[in-house]
């Protein structure tokens, strides 16, 4: 039932975390996504400064997005990761604009994904 | 039976010993418990400086002589890592005469092939597409320990640790376990 509410926000990966957690590791799951979080918020903060710069550092804002969007991968944020492939576009088109707009996408999907995930786990207790 | 206390040696002895080396510390909490559902001692470490130093090849000294408890039986390492990549500590290991018999397996979240065939070529036995599965893990797993079995029905007292030395010694015609597979499964998963 909850997992039909997630279902758009996450691909199986999230899937394979669950199958990974057991009564010896009860919240394995909750703490990949907590280290997630943690991780992404400083690499979003870089990207955030790196935008900011004029011209901007296409190679350098790719390789950082390439890092978030592996963490993306490995909790199954599929949303979240689906924009990070529009802004690597806008990167490697090196079109400043697209990868700006972009960006607000990004952490517009990273924060709904939160919500949703602090809901769920908070459904769990 | 004079053996008995062997057996029970060898059985705590199977348990395989996998360095994993990722920057994302998402990804090595996550290969982590992959490989300890899996029954496998882990150490996990961020960069190949890191594992270098973990192998005792760190530059400085010379590799240190047998510490048995740390042998290390197979590497996964993550290739985009800044500084030392996986391509290059890769390098590092198999041009080390005490290293170089350790399988070392390629993660990456590109399925480059380019990329691949150079891994594969400077020695890697596999390249795996991110994110990695159980699977993945369990089939490494199995090819490892399949090379000992026979080693070690053949002579009861070799309860050694399990290391790539003894797969080594006990294959017949190739140096790596990991020739039993055909050419076909070194190539990645196409992911859906």
């Amino acid at each position: 039932m909850v997992w039909l509410w997630l279902q758009g926000y996450l691909d199986e990966q999230f899937i394979q975390l669950e199958d990974l957690q057991d009564d010896a590791n009860p919240n394995f799951v909750e703490e990949v996504v907590t280290l997630f979080y943690g991780d992404s918020a400083r690499l979003l903060h870089s990207i955030e400064q790196a935008l900011e710069s004029n011209p901007l550092d296409f190679n350098g804002l790719e390789a950082y997005m390439h890092q978030f969007k592996g963490s993306c991968s490995s909790i199954g944020a599929r949303k979240v990761k689906s924009e990070c492939t529009q802004f690597r576009e806008y990167c490697n088109a090196r079109n400043a604009e697209g990868c700006i707009r972009t960006f607000q996408q990004v952490k517009q999907e990273h924060a709904t994904l939160r919500r949703k995930l602090e809901t769920y786990f908070q459904a769990l207790v | 039976m004079s053996t008995a206390g062997l057996v029970s040696r060898r059985d705590c002895s199977h348990q395989l010993h996998v360095l994993a080396v990722d920057d994302s510390v998402v990804d090595r909490k996550f290969v982590e418990r992959l490989l300890k559902i899996s029954s496998c001692k882990v150490t996990a470490v961020e960069s190949g400086i890191r594992a270098l130093q973990f192998l005792g090849l760190d530059g400085e000294k010379k590799e240190t002589a047998g510490f048995d408890g740390l042998k290390v039986n197979l590497i996964m390492t993550d290739y985009s890592m800044p500084g030392m990549n996986g391509f290059e500590l890769l390098k590092k290991i198999k041009e080390s005469s005490t290293l170089k018999e350790i399988p070392v397996v390629i993660m990456s979240s590109e399925n480059i092939l380019t990329r691949v065939d150079r891994c594969l070529e400077e020695g890697a036995e596999e390249f795996i597409v991110k994110p990695v599965k159980l699977s993945d893990v369990k089939r490494l797993k199995n090819i490892l320990t399949k090379g000992d079995k026979g080693q070690n029905e053949e002579d009861p007292l070799l309860s050694l640790p399990l290391s790539s030395h003894d797969l080594a010694s006990s294959s017949t015609s190739s140096s790596s376990p990991f020739k039993f597979l055909d050419h076909r499964s070194k190539r990645p998963r196409l992911q859906g």
